[in-house]
């Protein structure tokens, strides 16, 4: 797997040792983390803004959410984390063909995650929990009870996107994993996509009680 | 050949860290529910938020790795949090504090939208003001609505 | 010393597909550098027809709403698709990896996709134009954003898109620098460019995010009348200039700390003399950075934010003039005793020192809180920006481009050419920009299309200041286009500089370097290296 000069084939040109690339790997994730860190800390902004503006609104308006797929939903993504972790621990190992079960897993969780969601969004369409102008439902006291649902929909819709793309991402690596391009001396990729998918489990980890658990 | 600096240096978190920490999670998410069942008025959100914190650094430590690796990138993943903290609280600078000038500057004309004139509102959908700290009731409308079809 | 044979990055590979396919830095900076020109030119234009229809009240030109469209996009041009990659794209890609001895950045490949990206996103801009050009001045904000019939989900979209660019290049840097410094290279060892792309790329990664997520709320705003701007349905227009300060105030730190860079290197290679206060201008940078982000509400004094908040930005704002302050304290004490020679990009920088401090100064008036309701909105903030936009970044972007030319293209240009367009871009910039304070001062709004004839004598004399500014940057374009083809061929080191990419034979190597680098001497050690001019 090197070349003429010992360089490993995985080893880019401009970098003259393989762990310079593998550091300079996840300096670069952990500052795309950060600003997904920030893209999402506006809406929680919004939220903090529009709840204290209307606290009593959102605490009715919430108990519309149905804690039991709520905290289903994050047993589910906490699941995912570790089977991602693990995913990553056992081709640190050599143990390519259940580091390949750990990723499929977690493709399974996300997948149960996103259904899940789908039975609430669909629920919230069927009676009129929409978003801004959209919203019909009456049966909320409190003033403006869309605005929770606008809030809801962006953050949950947003995070929703984020899953997607974490098992596009999930998918490419395992495609990769099959095809034997990882091993324990090289899996960067495995392990930067699992540092997005932990920050996707994270961001999920606050939007659980601040929508679903308003006290 | 796999020269010194290709062998991975890397630590390899035991197993057995994942799965307690894992569980751990488990836990105290189940924790953050009852919690939430139980009425602390103000409290509620400070104890929802402190266990998402434990929970959130859990993550960060231990299967992202920051525990173990160098310190640049715990910096970089708390300077991320600190300037969301910096526009939360500076623009809440301005929004909790609408009222100084005279009392109802910060509040709107109209409470409710327009829409919902032309909706069938059930129940009284005027009284609640900003800032007011209420006693919630718990009996409020369309519980029937609350589980899956 | 170099091998008198070697390639030059624009030798080989050959072909069109080569550069558009290309993984060179250097190779992506001159086809950013090709796109920003392009884009400046274009906002340029705008900005003529912007002073010939001010010439008189009432219509000289177009008519109102046309006029609107006009503002607006002569500003998001000018600011998205020209002034915010201009240094750090065009220059910082050519020039950074050479400044600390390394053969690229550190994610080529995402470099080149942040071209594509920066390239797309203009295209969408710039079609936006032709579906309906957006009129709500480059600052979009609402109620009147989401009402407008323009087409402004096609323009914020593409400016959606341009922040991806902006934060992948951050990204990007930040990676290069801490990682790809040449063995040995201390923080302290890095030129002053290198600090000040640093300090720079972290505002990007911070700040670019948050317009990432005002610009999604205000397109769904838009479209599915979420309501969360919307008084009507219990939101708050002002929580959308929270969130889109929050980003655009750190963005014009984004746009000037680049120039300062820039700045550091000119003031030290033409007066022949060390840095003065390296440290103090390092820390500066990174300062500038930190306090950005804590004074947004500036731009919101008069838009019924708390008085709370207004007076806690009104007291940051002071704060973060100190330390551009000091930098421009240090660059005069580095001039002093220095042995000063006056080419066309030391001509720049001096432009920059007298140009930028007067528009940070109008910009410590306006951080007072009570000066600023009687000025904000009028010409008065119109004149400041472009004080400090334009004579300071676009001065030092243009003394950057004269600086590393012979460096990117092995050619120079002609110095009697280039100290006229200085001159005339100095006057002209002046005559266009410092009548602008006194109108405001006196009351004239901004962004409006007719005004009362006691202001007409003012205008005028602006508008004759955009035409001499106009022609000195036509020479500037000409002579340059002109130094490509028959410009003398450059040595590797025609300024006596001594950072690394000065080292190298002109144009640059395609390796970057024609053997190893190395550091044998500080970026500034001119009282301890003796270096001529090639």
């Amino acid at each position: 797997m090197s070349d003429a000069e010992g360089r490993p084939a995985y080893l880019a040109h401009h970098f003259s040792e393989a762990e310079q690339q593998r550091e300079s790997a996840k300096l670069g994730m952990w500052i795309f983390l950060l600003t997904e860190v920030l893209l999402f800390g506006g809406l929680f902004c919004a939220y903090a803004i529009f709840r204290s503006w209307n606290p009593d609104m959102f605490y009715n308006a919430h108990k519309f959410l149905d804690v039991k797929l709520g905290a289903l939903n994050t047993i589910v993504l906490i699941s995912s984390s570790v089977t991602m972790a693990l995913a990553i621990h056992n081709i640190q190992l050599g143990k390519r063909k259940i580091s390949i079960g750990f990723l499929v897993t977690t493709l399974v969780f996300a997948a149960v995650f996103l259904t899940i969601k789908y039975f609430e969004y669909s629920h919230k369409f069927h009676v009129g929990q929409l978003p801004g102008k959209y919203y019909t439902f009456t049966g909320i006291q409190g003033d403006n009870p869309h605005i929770f649902f606008s809030v809801y929909f962006a953050m949950t819709g947003l995070h929703g996107l984020h899953v997607i793309a974490g098992m596009i991402a999930i998918s490419w690596v395992l495609v990769k994993t099959i095809r034997n391009r990882f091993s324990p001396e090289y899996y960067t990729p495995m392990e930067m996509t699992g540092l997005y998918w932990h920050l996707v489990d994270l961001i999920w980890i606050f939007l659980f009680p601040l929508l679903y658990l308003i006290g | 050949m796999t020269t010194k600096s290709n062998a991975h240096a890397g630590h390899i978190v035991p197993l057995w860290v994942y799965l307690t920490v894992g569980g751990g999670l488990f836990i105290l998410t189940g924790i953050t529910v009852a919690v939430s069942f139980i009425p602390l008025g103000g409290w509620n959100v400070v104890v929802a938020l402190g266990i998402a914190t434990l929970k959130a650094t859990l993550v960060a430590l231990f299967f992202m790795h920051l525990l173990y690796d160098k310190k640049i990138f715990l910096v970089v993943f708390l300077l991320a949090i600190l300037f969301v903290g910096i526009f939360i609280i500076f623009t809440m600078f301005d929004t909790m504090r609408r009222d100084d000038i005279y009392e109802g500057a910060g509040r709107p004309i109209k409470p409710n939208a327009a829409m919902y004139d032309r909706m069938q509102t059930a129940g009284d959908s005027t009284a609640v003001t900003h800032g007011e700290a209420h006693e919630s009731t718990a009996d409020t409308v369309g519980n029937e609505e609350n589980t899956e079809h | 010393m170099s091998a008198t044979e070697y390639v030059s990055y624009l030798q080989q590979p050959k072909g069109i597909k080569s550069w558009l396919l290309t993984l060179d830095h250097k190779r992506i900076g001159i086809m950013y550098l090709a796109g920003i020109m392009t884009f400046f030119i274009i906002g340029g234009i705008l900005a003529l027809i912007i002073r010939l229809e001010l010439l008189h009240p009432g219509k000289d030109l177009v008519d109102a709403n046309t006029y609107n469209q006009i503002f607006t996009l002569h500003g998001a041009i000018m600011i998205f698709l020209f002034i915010i990659p201009s240094i750090p794209a065009a220059l910082g890609n050519f020039v950074l990896p050479q400044m600390i001895g390394a053969k690229d950045v550190a994610f080529p490949r995402l470099n080149l996709a942040s071209w594509y990206i920066y390239i797309f996103g203009s295209l969408f801009a710039i079609y936006s134009i032709l579906a309906g050009a957006v009129d709500t001045g480059w600052t979009f904000y609402t109620p009147y954003s989401t009402s407008t019939t323009t087409s402004v989900i096609s323009m914020t979209l593409g400016v959606f898109i341009l922040g991806f660019s902006s934060i992948f290049t951050g990204l990007n840097f930040i990676v290069t620098i801490h990682k790809l410094r040449l063995p040995g290279m201390t923080w302290y060892d890095m030129p002053l460019m290198v600090w000040a792309l640093y300090a720079t790329a972290i505002i990007q990664v911070l700040a670019t995010p948050v317009l990432g997520i005002t610009l999604i709320l205000l397109i769904l705003e838009r479209a599915f009348g979420i309501g969360i701007f919307d008084p009507a349905m219990g939101g708050d227009p002002v929580l959308y200039q929270h969130f889109f300060w929050f980003y655009s105030h750190p963005a014009v730190y984004i746009m000037i700390l680049p120039g300062m860079g820039i700045i550091s290197e000119l003031i030290a290679t033409f007066s022949h003399k060390k840095i003065f206060g390296y440290k103090a201008i390092a820390f500066s940078s990174l300062a500038i950075a930190f306090i950005s982000f804590l004074v947004w509400g500036h731009h919101m004094f008069t838009s019924g934010q708390s008085e709370f908040a207004a007076g806690i930005f009104s007291f940051l704002t002071f704060l973060v003039g100190i330390p551009s302050g000091i930098k421009v304290f240090n660059w005069l004490a580095t001039m002093y005793k220095g042995r000063i020679s006056l080419e066309t990009p030391m001509l720049y920088a001096l432009s920059f020192l007298f140009l930028f401090t007067i528009g940070g100064l109008t910009g410590i008036f306006l951080g007072a809180l009570a000066v600023d309701v009687h000025l904000h909105d009028t010409y008065f903030i119109v004149a400041h920006f472009h004080y400090v936009m334009m004579g300071g970044t676009v001065m030092a972007f243009l003394g950057g481009i004269h600086f590393w030319w012979p460096k990117m293209f092995g050619r120079m240009y002609s110095e009697k050419w280039g100290r006229i367009s200085v001159a005339l871009i100095f006057i002209g910039f002046n005559v266009t920009f410092f009548t602008q304070f006194i109108l405001g001062a006196k009351g004239m709004p901004r962004r409006y299309y007719n005004y009362l004839d006691q202001y007409q004598p003012l205008h005028a004399f602006s508008s004759v200041g955009s035409w001499i500014l106009g022609l000195g940057f036509l020479i500037m374009f000409i002579y340059l286009i002109h130094s490509l083809f028959r410009g003398r061929k450059a040595s590797g080191n025609p300024w006596g500089s001594l950072t690394l990419e000065w080292s190298t034979p002109s144009p640059s190597p395609i390796e970057n370097f024609v053997t190893p680098p190395e550091m044998t001497h500080g970026p500034y050690d001119y009282d301890k290296v003796l270096v001529e001019r090639e």
